[in-house]
């Protein structure tokens, strides 16, 4: 997933009455399911929306590389190395096959890299949060990955069709991330009283930012409906917030760890858990920029494309010299 | 120097440069120029900590029935038995790929030489290996030309990092008691051997990049038989080995 809080373009959903002829059409070929491709004609608004978020996703996939590489050079066994570096270079793969999704909307990697690295576009708040522990791996595939997969399944089927190709391809790998993370943080769970106590430490950081992923409380979201009408978005966040609470508490169950939520019940009535609601404030304070990691992220990312930037003109030149000279030689 | 010992010796070598060159590579996870970079470099560095569990399994098979990962994880730095070049740090990207490239040239032609080995248990590693340091060559050798062909300031980068390495290259090629059993027994080529070879396909690749080879045939050496590693190795340790040292005993 990863895509919080996208501002839908435009000034709300449009009755029948108020849509020209071609958004008409377009809005009938969504409800007909019927996916639109990037030549097709589209509300600028539709475009600008999911550019933001398909930009944003194809971010987060790029940050996260970050807090996971963060534990590769000290991944315990050659295997747990090994699954960490695939997993990463899967991530890696993800956006930039969004990225490319992106691109057919007529904007450029470079153009919405650079709107990431000056901080115009967001990335999951999720990776501004630290990996402290080797339990974090695990939690990270186990819980971000599991609260990604709840929402990209939906967008498997979206209205824009280089974006739902994308998420079937995503959704596949990310399922298997899934598994791993949970088989990690299981043999910690199961491991030593410091590895219990490492995976409890790493769930009880990592549980109130993964509920975050969904975004703010259906309420508060102000761009859902534009975004549910333009099958950009499938659920409300409290419908998927909701979702993962009750496939996630029987598996920390079977670990055998706490969810650090005291409130946690089953509710007959409803046929869900009732869970308390993430800190709010603190989520605003992390889309703003103050996570604990925000600063360090960006900084983190701009020398890197800083840093790159000779070796991406070095290759340049040399593509433009090997063409003039496979001209010459013609 | 018994063939048992001497074949453990020939193995550690092998795995020792993969683990330590994957290490290295791994530690790019999400700092490259290029979002295909990272992905390849990942990819290569995914190759290598695989061919790892390969060479050090069998080398734990032969040292009693120890795992890749006691091998990995609990030797200290006098029992590594990669060459220096692997374990000379990162630097700018620039040096990394010709680290890369100066070690998967040597590698592709001996594990050419190792596919053929009396041993089928190293045959068959060198031959899944051989498929993936292929590949490998492939792209460092394509970028070295890149970058020493690209612009002025990618052509002093480029060759900083060769006239830093080149020193690093000979110790590839030294040959001892081990080398001369290994031959013996028919399980692995004379180092020495592979050097005109190496020489051509480097030689090849660097002019094409518009690169100078160092006159200088100074080669560092301590690596390989384990008598002086770099300052690096340790520290590079401290990082991989501490989960396992920190909470002996746990399974992870």
């Amino acid at each position: 997933m990863y895509a919080q809080m996208v501002k839908s373009a435009g000034t709300g959903v449009k009755s029948r009455e108020e849509m020209s002829e071609q958004e008409r059409v377009f809005q009938d070929k969504i409800d007909a399911d019927i996916k639109i491709e990037p030549k097709d004609w589209m509300p600028d608004d539709y475009r600008a929306t999911l550019i933001r978020q398909i930009g944003q996703h194809a971010h987060s996939e790029i940050v996260g590389q970050l807090p996971e590489g963060n534990w590769i050079t000290r991944a315990p066994t050659l295997e747990r190395k090994a699954i960490l570096l695939a997993k990463v270079q899967d991530e890696a793969g993800h956006g930039l096959y969004l990225y490319c999704a992106a691109e057919t909307l007529g904007v450029s990697r470079d153009e919405i890299t650079e709107m990431l690295l000056d901080g115009r576009m967001k990335y999951s708040s999720i990776f501004n949060y630290p990996t402290l522990n080797w339990a974090d791996i695990g939690a990270v595939g186990w819980l971000v990955d599991g609260a990604a997969i709840m929402n990209q399944v939906p967008l498997q089927r979206t209205s824009f069709g280089p974006y739902s190709r994308a998420m079937i391809r995503i959704c596949k790998e990310e399922s298997f991330h899934q598994r791993q993370g949970y088989d990690a943080i299981r043999k910690m769970a199961e491991g030593t009283p410091e590895q219990k106590k490492m995976a409890q430490d790493a769930l009880n950081r990592l549980w109130y930012p993964s509920l975050m992923m969904f975004g703010p409380s259906d309420k508060e979201s102000v761009h859902s409906a534009q975004s549910m009408a333009w099958k950009i978005k499938i659920n409300t966040n409290d419908e998927l917030r909701q979702k993962f609470v009750d496939q996630t508490v029987p598996q920390a169950e079977y670990l055998g760890l706490s969810i650090p939520d005291p409130d946690l019940k089953w509710n007959e009535e409803r046929g869900h858990y009732d869970y308390t609601d993430p800190d709010w404030s603190e989520f605003f304070d992390v889309i703003k920029g103050n996570g604990p990691c925000n600063v360090d992220r960006l900084a983190t990312r701009n020398k890197a494309w800083d840093d790159g930037a000779w070796v991406r003109d070095g290759l340049l030149a040399h593509a433009r010299k090997k063409r003039a000279r496979n001209l010459a030689a013609e | 120097m018994d063939r048992d010992e001497a074949f453990l010796q020939f193995l550690l070598r092998m795995g020792d440069n993969t683990l330590i060159l994957g290490h290295c590579v791994s530690e790019w996870c999400g700092h490259a120029p290029v979002l295909e970079e990272d992905i390849a470099l990942a990819n290569t560095a995914l190759d290598m900590i695989g061919q790892t569990q390969m060479w050090l399994g069998l080398a734990g098979e032969i040292d009693g029935g120890k795992s890749a990962d006691d091998i990995a994880f609990l030797r200290d730095a006098w029992d590594f038995r990669n060459v220096l070049l692997v374990e000379v740090p990162n630097g700018d990207f620039g040096r990394t790929l010709m680290r890369q490239f100066l070690f998967d040239a040597w590698h592709l032609i001996m594990l050419g030489r190792l596919m053929k080995s009396s041993d089928e248990r190293v045959a068959a590693i060198a031959a899944k290996a051989s498929k993936e340091v292929t590949y490998h060559l492939e792209r460092s050798g394509d970028t070295v030309v890149g970058l020493g062909d690209g612009t002025d300031e990618s052509h002093d980068r480029m060759q900083q990092a060769l006239d830093y390495l080149w020193p690093y290259v000979g110790e590839m090629f030294s040959s001892d008691d081990v080398d001369a059993e290994m031959v013996a027994a028919g399980i692995a080529p004379n180092p020495a051997d592979l050097r005109d070879e190496y020489d051509a396909l480097v030689g090849r690749v660097l002019t094409a990049a518009t690169l100078t080879i160092p006159e200088s045939r100074f080669a560092h050496k301590g690596g390989r038989d384990g008598r002086m590693h770099t300052e690096h190795l340790g520290h590079l340790l401290t990082q991989m080995q501490w989960l396992q040292r920190a909470y002996p005993g746990a399974t992870w």
